[in-house]
């Protein structure tokens, strides 16, 4: 009970610094917003349409690049007045401020993802919320397995030199296996659109959401388990 | 005495290098459909080989070090990145030339192709964390290698799915005769190429850690400014 206190107190601290200034929402949001519309300059045909097998892909790297955004700078926040010191000081489990982190983390992103889904579904004419319950699952698992991962690593980097481009040349071979479900799950949603003959292919939807949640879990014990010797000091 | 165990078989892996570069072109029959293209088979299977179990060492070697905290073992960690990211590219290289041979393209997004590709570019990833990470960079890189290892089952089985076009079955039981004597005579070969590179390496970067803390330790004692 104590525990999840402390989870709770890390992440309302993070977020209510970010309700404040709403730095990291806005930013994120208006590069996702951007990734969407540099992507219709590829990728809208000459007939004004976009093929419906790229959209998945859209949507997929616009969170993941976002994301990364709004990780290196909740984590620099902390490095700007030593604040980190402080949390780790702090007479609470270092995994509570891990999970309060990522909690915070997760958030910001599932915050941008509602204004990108329906951006995407809007702009590029996908019937994205045919299959609400399934793309909400899809979203939430694929969120959470990105902010355990991501704050590991962004905590990682704290200490480190060149941080802003090392994070995603470590986070992204890692997630690899995380985007390729989000995105084959979101495909299989969006199965057959355009034509009212075809139906969404809903059994491979729910396979890539259990993989999706396999993932997270298999992440949060290696995350739970390593992150005490891999961020000291 | 080490030191002439390690020419001894340096000395080893040259001759065989010749031996097996003889066998390939001289001592095995031409494969049936692919004709001399397949002669590539024989150093390229082996090159995947050392990538694999470069990876493992690497795995295991920075598990070890985050455990025991040891010096020793990012040594081990470091180098056989290194050697890792180095067969891995001949590896791709190779592939590819015998992709455009034996398919007629360069690349094909099948499940062993992509996946080998990445675990390549998580090496590379690992490398380029090492070499501007900066003073604490061996522990992000440890961290990398751990969350990697357990990310390989993952990759491999969600690549798998999501491409099944070429379930390629392995060759490496079926060879006969020649053909199989030169494959595992290759694969010994460069087994021995590898152990020698990480033997190197790893010496290369001991020193280079000894002298980083030699360093330290002098300017803690206000030797040096």
């Amino acid at each position: 009970m104590e525990f999840l206190s402390q989870v709770a107190a890390v992440a309302w601290k993070d977020l209510r610094v970010e309700f404040r200034s709403r730095e990291i929402l806005y930013t994120m949001t208006f590069f996702a917003a951007m990734v969407l519309l540099i992507f219709s300059f590829a990728f809208v045909t000459r007939e004004g349409v976009v093929l419906p097998d790229v959209i998945p892909g859209i949507l997929w790297v616009a969170v993941a690049f976002s994301g990364t955004l709004g990780l290196s700078r909740a984590f620099d926040r902390e490095r700007e007045s030593d604040t980190m010191r402080g949390l780790l000081l702090a007479p609470c489990s270092r995994t509570a401020i891990f999970l309060g982190k990522a909690i915070g983390i997760a958030t910001f992103i599932l915050i941008v993802e509602i204004v990108v889904v329906p951006m995407t579904a809007v702009l590029f004419g996908a019937p994205l919320f045919d299959h609400a319950v399934p793309l909400v699952l899809i979203l939430i698992l694929a969120t959470i397995g990105y902010s355990v991962v991501g704050s590991v690593f962004a905590a990682m980097l704290l200490r480190t030199r060149s941080r802003d481009v090392l994070l995603p040349v470590v986070l992204y071979p890692i997630l690899v296996p995380l985007l390729i479900a989000g995105t084959k799950a979101t495909a299989a949603l969006l199965e057959g659109a355009g034509d009212p003959t075809a139906v969404a292919d809903l059994d491979a939807a729910y396979f890539w959401i259990k993989f999706l949640a396999v993932y997270d879990m298999i992440f949060i014990a290696t995350a739970l388990w390593t992150f005490e010797s891999l961020v000291i000091e | 005495m080490k030191q002439a165990m390690y020419f001894v078989f340096a000395g080893i892996s040259v001759l065989l290098f010749f031996y097996t570069i003889d066998l390939i072109f001289y001592g095995t029959p031409l494969d049936a459909g692919l004709y001399f293209n397949q002669k590539i088979f024989y150093y390229h299977v082996p090159q995947a080989f050392v990538l694999f179990l470069a990876v493992i060492v690497a795995g295991v070697a920075s598990l070890l070090y985050i455990k025991r905290r040891d010096g020793r073992y990012d040594d081990v960690a470091e180098a056989a990145g290194e050697v890792a990211v180095l067969f891995g590219a001949m590896m791709l290289v190779s592939g590819s030339i015998w992709g455009k041979a034996a398919w007629g393209v360069w690349w094909q997004w099948d499940a062993r192709l992509t996946t080998s590709l990445l675990l390549w570019m998580l090496m590379v990833g690992y490398m380029l964390v090492r070499k501007y990470g900066g003073p604490s960079a061996d522990r992000l890189a440890a961290g990398l290698a751990i969350f990697g290892a357990v990310n390989i089952p993952l990759v491999y089985f969600s690549v798998k799915i999501w491409r099944t076009l070429h379930p390629e079955a392995s060759v490496v039981p079926g060879l006969q005769g020649s053909m199989r004597t030169t494959f595992w005579l290759s694969v010994l070969l460069f087994q021995i190429v590898f152990v020698l590179l990480l033997i190197a390496r790893v010496g290369q970067s001991r020193i280079q850690r000894q002298v980083r803390e030699v360093r330290e330790r002098a300017l803690d004692a206000g030797l040096l400014d």
